[in-house]
């Protein structure tokens, strides 16, 4: 009892201390409870048929239904497919293109070229998805867009093509524009690994005779491999979290049976038809698979004897 | 100088080849629509037009700026963006600065609940309806409350204060300064790369959005923001891509949707061009000092 009350005392003396520290922080605290967990309260709607007057505290709860009517909805698979896929696309693009954007650019000993193809390469990752789905818009235009004036006067095409309106294109050039997005950014920590290779290496190799592609087949892609696995695993459990602004921004309603992703799907869902249960329901089906992603993975790499990332 | 074998030199060849290429495919784009917005409406609609006005004009500009519309939500944007930054990057710092203590009380406990918004968000429909529950729809707010704090970023922010020797702190401490003048007087302006990296990240974040512009505040068009305004413009024009544009000789101050698009889309992307640069050698730092060590 006594030990309690001085630890109780010690406790309240460090509170007093560090007045500053706790001012500094619980307003932001008390920020992130209202903006990051209480949607997570909103997750009890998935379980009721909620009605926007009721509210949560006041709409009847109906159990699984909704995670049944989700399970039995075939536009539902139609639509985690194009999220899945889409992500999947993205990821398997974005981390070879890095990792072979870094290593060519690591070859380059012309210091100047460098510099401005790593300026230029940054550029698109800064400017927002509006801004390069007009630019693939204008691109892909059959009026006159860059692509069909190219494919035409190369002979491959008679008449343009409005890429943009054929449902077996999008998954194509919705991976190309997130691939011209974020290339050179997304390799800018692979570029920081390779600055760190011991030099010597290098020399060693070529007083063996070892020529360019070898020395960097087999000192500089070894050396990217511990990064290049840590963020390959982190990024898995993001496959269903492949974003929405993009498929939205260069979506139409020609190509939606391919374009539409889960979030999107949630929102046309709820909004046209007031079923913000579904909406919710989907939401957390994108939670539960993420989450699952990210503990799975991290536990294989565990096995794996790469250690936990996270 | 050393000798370059033939396979040296022609991997080297085609490694200069090929990473043109990808400038030029990555800056193209960009200078195509810098000439378009330049070049006279009419003219650019018979096409060709690459990467030089054919037919130098300010007239697409001086269009845009005269609709009131259009120069509401570039005020709009530009105010969202500055307040935006400014709050967050405050209290980005606040917020790392703390956590940053080995001996903050709730150092464990706050971490914690920063780092579950990692990885776990309620989804689209539960933060709409948050958001509207908070009564926060068709206001200016929406656009900087549920932003001010990320936990990435924080992230970051706070790996590299943890990185300064402790000692600074401690001498600071036995001086007799306040948390806060610690904060602001020793470690802010040693941590300049990551404060100047982060606030680039938050200012491009904020003159980016345009989402919550749809979906909180569509109706009200005194809060639309200039990339809503483009995403609009983006969406009329996929519509009716196919059909012919008619514009009438006569009337001057018309211009091609194809201008309108240009040149707005050079309107939004000049802004963040113009800082960027001078931040990349601190960007590239501070990104992968945070991220390496993680």
């Amino acid at each position: 009892m006594q030990h309690a009350t001085t630890g109780q005392k010690k406790w309240l003396i460090r509170i007093k201390q560090q007045k500053q520290l706790i001012a500094m922080t619980v307003p932001l605290v008390v920020l992130v409870i209202v903006f990051h967990y209480l949607p997570l309260w909103g997750w009890i709607m998935a379980f009721q048929k909620y009605s926007l007057v009721k509210g949560i505290s006041g709409s009847p709860f109906v159990g699984f239904d909704k995670f049944a009517d989700l399970f039995r909805d075939d536009r539902f698979y139609q639509v985690l497919r194009n999220t899945l896929v889409m992500g999947l696309l993205n990821l398997i693009t974005g981390f070879f293109g890095a990792i072979l954007f870094a290593l060519l650019l690591n070859e380059i000993r012309f210091s100047l070229f460098k510099r401005t193809i790593q300026t230029i390469a940054y550029i698109p990752h800064f400017v927002s998805w509006v801004v390069i789905a007009n630019i693939f818009t204008m691109i892909l235009s059959p009026d006159g867009g860059t692509m069909n004036v190219i494919l035409e006067k190369l002979g491959l095409v008679e008449s343009p093509i409005y890429f943009l309106a054929q449902e077996e294109w999008f998954w194509v050039i919705h991976t190309a524009a997130s691939l011209w997005k974020e290339l050179g950014w997304s390799s800018i920590i692979y570029l920081a690994v390779l600055a760190g290779v011991n030099t010597e290496l290098y020399e060693a190799a070529e007083m063996d005779g070892a020529s360019r592609y070898r020395k960097m087949w087999h000192i500089s892609v070894p050396s990217l491999m511990p990064t290049a696995f840590v963020l390959l695993v982190l990024s898995l459990g993001w496959i269903i979290q492949s974003g929405y602004e993009s498929q939205f921004l260069l979506g139409n309603s020609v190509v939606i049976d391919y374009s539409e992703v889960l979030d999107l799907y949630a929102l046309n869902y709820s909004f046209q038809i007031g079923d913000y249960s579904y909406g919710a329901a989907i939401s957390i089906f994108k939670s539960i698979v993420s989450i699952t992603l990210v503990v799975a993975v991290n536990f294989l790499s565990g096995k794996l004897g790469q250690g936990k990332v996270i | 100088m050393r000798k370059l074998t033939t396979g040296d030199a022609a991997f080297q060849s085609l490694n200069y080849i090929l990473l043109s290429l990808l400038g030029i495919m990555t800056l193209y784009p960009f200078l195509n629509l810098l000439a378009l917005s330049f070049n006279d409406s009419l003219d650019s609609l018979k096409g060709g037009v690459h990467i030089l006005p054919r037919a130098f004009t300010l007239e697409n500009y001086a269009t845009m700026f005269q609709n009131t519309q259009l120069y509401g939500a570039a005020l709009r944007s530009l105010a969202r963006t500055l307040i935006g930054t400014g709050l967050g990057i405050f209290c980005t710092a606040l917020f790392a600065y703390a956590l940053s203590r080995k001996e903050f009380v709730f150092r464990r406990g706050f971490n914690l609940i920063l780092v579950v918004t990692l990885y776990v968000n309620g989804g689209i429909i539960p933060i709409y309806l948050t958001i509207k529950n908070l009564h926060l729809t068709n206001s200016f707010f929406v656009y900087l409350l549920p932003l001010l704090i990320n936990g990435f970023y924080i992230m970051i922010m706070r790996s590299s204060f943890e990185q300064l020797p402790a000692g600074l702190t401690e001498s600071a401490k036995i001086d007799g300064a306040s948390d806060f003048q610690t904060l602001f007087r020793i470690i802010i302006p040693i941590s300049l790369p990551v404060i100047a990296t982060i606030t680039l990240f938050i200012a491009v974040m904020h003159w980016n959005s345009w989402f919550d512009n749809y979906l909180y505040n569509s109706r009200d068009q005194k809060l639309a923001l200039l990339q809503y305004e483009l995403m609009k413009i983006l969406l009329n024009s996929v519509g009716q891509q196919s059909s012919q544009t008619h514009v009438d000789e006569n009337t001057v101050k018309i211009i091609s949707p194809e201008s309108i698009r240009a040149t707005m889309t050079i309107i939004v992307t000049v802004p963040i061009l113009l800082i960027y640069p001078f931040l990349q050698r601190y960007f590239i730092k501070g990104i992968t000092i945070g991220a390496i060590k993680e």
